[in-house]
């Protein structure tokens, strides 16, 4: 079943942002997902960011620069997102382990140009951005007090598909 | 128009391409560890689809943290271990036969030029040394996988690196390897496999390879890749004598995966690596790379030496040539874990673990212990390491804790006088 995607955004300004600052290793002994949840980008520093704060609870998407999700291939980086009902990253740019990870497990990993992403940045200093994602117009809307902005943006068919279809497991078992 | 060694297997193994631009290819090895495969087996369980596509073909370990520390990772072993049973899967490695996942597989011959290997671990593109196409991946396709035996990718464009010249002494392939990944960048190679070329590639044995294509994603590349050649019909022999009747025929048949002359690269570099000096990270990204002696005197409170990067037996030589005779500075801990139980046991037959435990180094069982920080030698917060592992991000080894990546006769040369240090200055 597709998920769905916008609400609230936060934004993660800083590139390269690795795998181990979204779930340290120390976690990677759970076997469920939600008990994932708590620790959710526990090791990243960057100002103004707090990991424990309102804004990520409230979050479900979250927009940053480039190279999102270097690092290892543990899938328990979308999987805490998942279970923190982020299902939508905007990036310039990611590392391809966790970028086939987030439509593996049905969310979305979009990419925007930086000038884009530049744009959605500035509009954080109004607070309470929200952005919406409409995957069959390809289209994200963000909107905050007295503005909107729109971005297109390119999913590839496949990509498209796994998330229409609620993930790789699903559109391989219906076909392999 | 030639084709790159990738290309050449993507199409040999193109089961569907649902859409342009997305090939779904039959896998050969489907490789599985104790921390990404679990969640994987639960999943299928849960479906109630618990099958496996064919038992030989998947190879199965537990190598992060092993034996068992507490009762999460005992219950991550055991749903592993019961698994492997319940599918009678013949190539499972447990306590006192198991080591660290991507120095044990080539070790037991699993990986051969022309195959395509999947696995829940992202320095799977190592296995790219035999000539094959070698990617990490995640718990997903990890199980689509299992299941099925098909993995999809874009088709990657390949970079070719061309490393010439002549490999200084004391200089070794993490040192050149560390430098390619500074010249790249953390994301240089996204989406893309490395080929790495050359007379110095050629001369390496497949110890230095692994080393080289091991650290390939820290670039963002798919896998890294070397040329099949009588190197690599050497380290293969034993398990590939009853295919062929001569290693040349055996080399024949490879040569069918080497890139053509006239095939085409998004990118080639050329380094001559003559000049090339010892290589550190500095900093929480691997591209974030010194010469040894710009760094000299930092202070070091743990040297570890081991991982799939650099745990090799040749790894062990070349950091035991440097303790030998010698004494670990009393401010270091020094840890070495051989990377399977093979090279513990040249290690041994070879005297290099008595120089080890004489030079004041722990050894410890092979694992990946410390590398991630899960056991055998974390870091408290604020204390730093040398490591010849392949990650430096901030808390990899331990939260609050620094990691500086160096070869494994820098690691030696640090332990020795407990501040980052050029073996050559010795
Ligand atoms: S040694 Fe380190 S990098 Fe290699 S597989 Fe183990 S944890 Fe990963």
């Amino acid at each position: 079943m597709q998920k769905s995607f916008g609400g609230p955004a936060i934004f993660l300004d800083r590139s390269d942002i690795n795998t181990d600052e979204i779930i340290p290793a120390k976690y990677l002994t759970e076997v469920t997902k939600e008990a994932l949840q708590p620790y959710i980008l526990e090791d990243l520093k960057l100002e103004g960011f707090d990991s424990k704060g309102e804004a990520l609870k409230q979050a479900k998407v979250i927009v940053t620069r480039e190279n999102f999700g270097c690092g290892s291939s543990r899938e328990h980086a979308p999987w805490v997102f998942e279970v923190n009902d982020v299902h939508t990253i905007i990036a310039e740019s990611y590392a391809r382990i966790f970028r086939q990870n987030m439509f593996n497990c049905g969310m979305l990993a979009i990419e925007l140009p930086k000038a884009s992403i530049d744009q959605l940045m500035e509009l954080q200093e109004r607070g309470n951005v929200r952005i919406e994602v409409d995957l069959s117009r390809q289209q994200v809307n963000a909107l905050t007090d007295g503005e909107e902005k729109q971005f297109g943006f390119d999913i590839s068919p496949f990509d498209k598909a796994l998330v229409e279809a609620g993930g790789w497991v699903e559109f391989a078992d219906a076909r392999y | 128009m030639g084709k790159t060694l990738a290309e050449k297997i993507f199409d040999s193994h193109l089961r569907d391409e649902p859409f342009p631009g997305t090939k779904i290819l039959n896998l050969d090895r489907v490789l599985c560890h104790e921390i990404t495969t679990p969640v994987a087996i639960a999943d299928l369980v849960w479906r109630n689809k618990d099958r496996v596509f064919d038992r030989e073909k998947i190879k199965v370990v537990i190598d992060h943290v092993t034996p068992s520390k507490d009762t999460k990772t005992a219950t991550q072993a055991k749903i592993l271990r019961d698994w492997a049973r319940r599918h009678d899967i013949p190539d499972f490695f447990d306590v006192g036969r198991n080591g660290v996942c991507h120095a044990i597989f080539p070790e037991k011959g699993y990986i051969r030029p022309g195959y395509t290997v999947i696995m829940g671990d992202s320095h799977t593109c190592t296995h790219g040394a035999f000539g094959a196409f070698a990617a990490g991946v995640g718990t997903t396709d990890l199980e689509v996988g299992i299941l099925k035996g098909v993995c999809a990718f874009r088709e990657p464009e390949t970079i070719r690196v061309n490393l010439t010249g002549n490999l200084p002494q004391g200089v070794y392939a993490k040192d050149v390897i560390l430098h390619v990944i500074a010249r790249l960048g953390v994301n240089g190679a996204t989406d893309r496999v490395i080929e790495f070329r050359g007379s110095v590639v050629e001369r390496m044995n497949m110890d230095a390879r692994m080393t080289l294509c091991n650290m390939a994603v820290e670039a963002g590349g798919t896998s890294g890749v070397c040329m099949p050649d009588m190197t690599t019909v050497e380290y293969l022999w034993e398990f590939i004598q009853d295919e062929f009747d001569s290693k040349e025929e055996a080399l024949e048949d490879y040569q069918q995966w080497v890139s053509d002359a006239d095939a085409k690269y998004t990118q080639t570099l050329d380094i001559d690596i003559s000049a090339l000096e010892p290589q550190v990270t500095y900093d929480y990204k691997p591209d974030c790379v010194k010469t040894v002696r710009d760094m000299q005197g930092t202070r070091v409170d743990q040297v570890y030496i081991g991982t799939c990067t650099n745990g090799r037996i040749d790894d062990l030589r070349q950091a035991a040539e440097v303790l030998k005779g010698r004494k670990i500075a009393d401010s270091v801990r020094g840890i070495v874990s051989p990377a399977t139980p093979k090279i513990f046991s040249d290690a041994l037959a070879e005297g290099i673990i008595q120089i080890f435990m004489e030079a004041g180094f722990c050894v410890t069982n092979p694992t990946c212990g410390a590398c991630l920080g899960m056991s055998n030698g974390v870091l408290a917060e604020g204390e730093v390491a040398a490591a010849t592992s392949n990650r430096n991000f901030n808390g990899r080894m331990g939260k609050g804790g620094m990691v500086h990546l160096v070869s494994p006769a820098t690691a030696a040369a640090t332990a020795i006088t407990g501040v980052i240090t050029d073996a050559r200055d010795l």
